[in-house]
């Protein structure tokens, strides 16, 4: 097979021969240990885990018959590490590398390590396999559900998935018109933000005028708390790949560029070691898989900016210039990077790409909802019970991804608010919980889609510090182009500052909704016409929080520290002594035994610590 | 990480070329001259205006406005402290605050032993396990303000 791996394939045939030889020389019912090499899987510990298992199966002479996979991300990165074992799909939970000798007898012997499985917290009960956690089971992981039958930088693992058979099909039987056709009538919207239809933008640039035609993957996933794409080229990049190719076969183009941010060195990794495969196979390059169509794809990591998301600040980071955008009178499907026409779509949308052209327009158009089709991929985190990524058709209700799916939120607090669509986005409080999860419906919500973030707060968090935490962003991120997002970032903030910190006054609400109104009407690009949108939806449905804050110089939620004290609650303190220890202002003083602590105002410098430590809510924060 | 040997025509060149001069590729070469030499040090600035026939305005421009590059040497150790939604509700900022505190530096900023410095991130995608810092590449998960203070000592 090695041998076979350096041929260049000719035909899809010959494709088609490589897959079966992969999929004989396979053994479905050997035992694999599938461990998630996800980053938030390594973050909590991941890499020794593999390690151990590597010496286990090594010392015990078993690496013949239980082979280990390290694969991308499966999504529940709340019970990390995780490790399944194939075939049967047993899930370990939070595994640590002490277990991992365990896990390897009980394996061999087709026993169950019990302790090590997910209890469900409402009937209490253990629950062995994957399919059967609820997490899991209420979803439908069209791309991710891939992600743990692949080692990313195995390409035999991704073909024996029947990879790149999409792409066969495309080159061979289909003309690019055909293509781009059966993309239209599929209804794929595109995933980065926007949701404009895929198709028409590939026809648009198919039919522009130029000398050649770029095609970009954006992977400068700049939402904070989104981290969908990054799953998806770090666990299954030869899916994006083959999207592209088969977008650059319909819209003809060449050349093509993944723009991936720095931040994201696995992704990097991935991806370059995937292109290199996929050229060996003659799936990239000259003369794909015989069809004498020629693609070739570059990697280019961006720089940290959030800016370079926009389309046309992405592009003028990718001909070497600082990333600001361009106003659009001329769309960047018909003048690009160095002026010609591009095409650009987002990595989740590539990825939809294969499964459309494999598994045609009518089967993909009977999931999700009349206006949105397909799965969204969401990366559901903040204040809920299971945080990680999850898959769902579009249109599924927010109130069944929150509790179904995600659990509710922890310490049994309330829901407040869920936050989509990143800093452009909006909050969504409580009462829209039956709200459709699709691109018009949020919209509709005064919110966006975005690429997929979902912030979950409760009652703890501030609306006013949220709007404030967003502003701050965008001002930071606004590359300074345009005078209305430029200064009107600046003074959003200064108004949010002095309302989070009790300087408030009557006046400044009115003052927000005015800049608001000026910066989506104003600003060159998205990021600036955008930008009010976390302050609109939070005006929108939290408006008394704010009154609070400027009127009564309170903060409900206990977060904006100058309007927030901490003080002892006599009754609840046992005089453990845990905030003593924790005070880094020595601020706490022990008394003894079973004596109340005693917090000294003037040394107090609201850090926290206390009230992180203390696990009787001894401590008042109001 | 250490702020490391002094650049050499012989290097930074080998950069250039692996790259085939191309000036879109501007970026990247930054970013390889960063990694080898912990930030931009000013001559290789000139030398990559020369090397790839672009004023060195642009060249300054484009280190200046990615919040990737910096223009001083830094730290030995380089803490991100990832600011991103999730964290933020977890309480990032607290966090943020305790570390400058402990190291008596604001974000951007270097100890004067050039022991650590310390930077902030928009999102580093490990969000279920927020507030998350990131100190040579090494994440630390659920950190909690209490906790800043033996993490920084188990660096030297």
């Amino acid at each position: 097979m090695a041998k076979r791996s350096n041929n260049r394939l000719s035909s899809p045939q010959a494709l088609e021969a490589l897959r079966e030889s992969i999929i004989k020389a396979r053994d479905s019912s050997q035992t694999c240990l599938v461990v998630c090499g996800g980053t938030g899987c390594l973050a909590l510990g991941a890499a020794d885990v593999i390690a151990s298992f590597r010496r286990e199966l090594k010392e015990r002479g078993l690496e013949s018959k239980v082979s280990l996979r390290v694969t991308g991300c499966p999504g529940f990165c709340e019970r990390g590490p995780l490790v399944v074992i194939k075939p049967e799909n047993i899930l370990y939970q939070q595994v640590s590398s002490e277990d991992a000798a365990e896990i390897v007898s009980a394996t061999v012997k087709g026993k169950i390590v019990d302790r090590l499985l997910y209890t469900d917290p409402d009937t209490k009960k253990k629950i062995t396999y994957e399919h059967e956690v609820p997490f899991y089971k209420k979803q439908k992981r069209l791309l991710l559900g891939s992600n743990s039958n692949i080692d990313p930088n195995v390409i035999e693992d991704y073909l024996a998935l029947g990879g790149y058979a999409a792409l066969a099909k495309a080159l061979s039987g289909m003309t690019p018109e055909a293509v781009i056709g059966e993309v239209k009538k599929a209804g794929l919207r595109g995933r980065g933000g926007g949701g404009f239809p895929a198709a028409v933008k590939w026809e648009t640039c198919r039919n522009a005028e130029g000398d050649t035609r770029y095609i970009i993957c954006n992977c400068d996933e700049g939402d904070p708390g989104a981290f969908m794409d990054r799953s998806l080229m770090e666990g299954n990049p030869h899916s994006v790949l083959e999207g592209m190719v088969i977008g650059a076969y319909a819209i003809g183009g060449h050349e093509g560029y993944i723009y991936v941010r720095n931040e994201y060195p696995l992704a990097v990794k991935n991806a370059r070691i995937a292109i290199e495969q996929a050229e060996k196979l003659g799936l990239l390059g000259k003369n794909i898989l015989g069809s004498g169509f020629d693609f070739s794809v570059k990697i280019s990591r961006g720089g940290g900016a959030f800016v370079c998301g926009e389309s046309t600040a992405l592009m003028a980071s990718l001909e070497g210039k600082v990333g600001e955008p361009r106003a659009k009178y001329v769309h960047t499907v018909e003048k690009g990077l160095w002026e010609q026409p591009t095409n650009l779509n987002n990595v989740e949308t590539w990825a939809n790409v294969p499964l459309i052209i494999k598994n045609g327009a009518d089967w993909y158009g009977k999931i999700g909802s009349e206006g949105s089709k397909g799965t969204k991929i969401f990366s559901l985190v903040g204040k809920i019970n299971n945080t990680g990524l999850i898959e769902v058709p579009m249109g599924v209700a927010l109130k069944d991804i929150i509790y179904g799916i995600g659990g509710g939120i922890p310490d049994g607090k309330k829901f407040k608010a869920v936050q989509t669509g990143g800093p452009s986005g909006g909050c969504i409080p409580e009462s829209l919980l039956n709200l459709p999860v699709d691109f018009d419906e949020l919209d509709k919500a005064g919110s966006m889609m975005g690429s997929g973030g979902m912030i979950i707060m409760d009652e703890n968090t501030c609306m006013v510090d949220i709007a404030k935490y967003f502003v701050n962003f965008l001002e930071g991120e606004s590359c300074g182009k345009c005078l209305p997002c430029r200064e009107g970032l600046k003074r959003m903030s200064q108004i949010l500052a002095d309302i989070t910190e009790g300087r408030g006054k009557e006046g400044d609400i009115e003052l927000l909704e005015r800049l608001s109104a000026i910066l989506i009407d104003t600003s060159l690009c998205a990021l600036g016409s955008t930008a009010p949108n976390p302050v609109l939806t939070t005006l929108r449905y939290f408006r008394d929080e704010y009154e609070a804050h400027i009127k009564d110089r309170r903060c409900p939620a206990g977060v904006c520290k100058e309007l927030v004290t901490y003080s002892i609650d006599e009754e609840k303190c046992p005089g453990c002594g845990l905030c003593v220890k924790a005070c880094p202002s020595e601020a706490i003083t022990d008394m003894g035994k079973k004596k109340p602590v005693v917090l000294d105002q003037e040394k107090c410098i609201k850090c926290d610590a206390c009230y992180d430590v203390c696990k009787l809510g001894a401590i008042i924060r109001k | 990480m250490t702020t490391k040997n002094k650049p050499t025509k012989q290097k930074l060149t080998s950069i250039l070329n692996s790259y085939e001069r191309d000036p879109g590729m501007l970026v990247a070469i930054l970013q390889d001259i960063q990694a080898e030499y912990n930030y931009l040090p000013k001559e290789t600035l000139t030398h990559i205006s020369q090397g790839l026939d672009v004023p060195l305005t642009q060249v300054y421009s484009v280190a200046t406005f990615f919040k990737a590059f910096s223009l001083k040497p830094r730290g030995r150790h380089i803490i991100n402290v990832c600011l991103g939604t999730a964290c933020h509700v977890r309480g990032a900022g607290r966090v943020l605050e305790e570390i400058g505190r402990q190291l008596d530096i604001k974000p951007g900023e270097t100890t004067k032993n050039f022991k650590y410095t310390m930077e902030t991130v928009n999102c580093v995608g490990a969000c279920a396990l927020g507030p998350i810092v990131v100190i040579d590449g090494k994440y630390s998960g659920q950190l909690k303000t209490d906790k800043v203070k033996t993490l920084l000592e188990s660096y030297d």
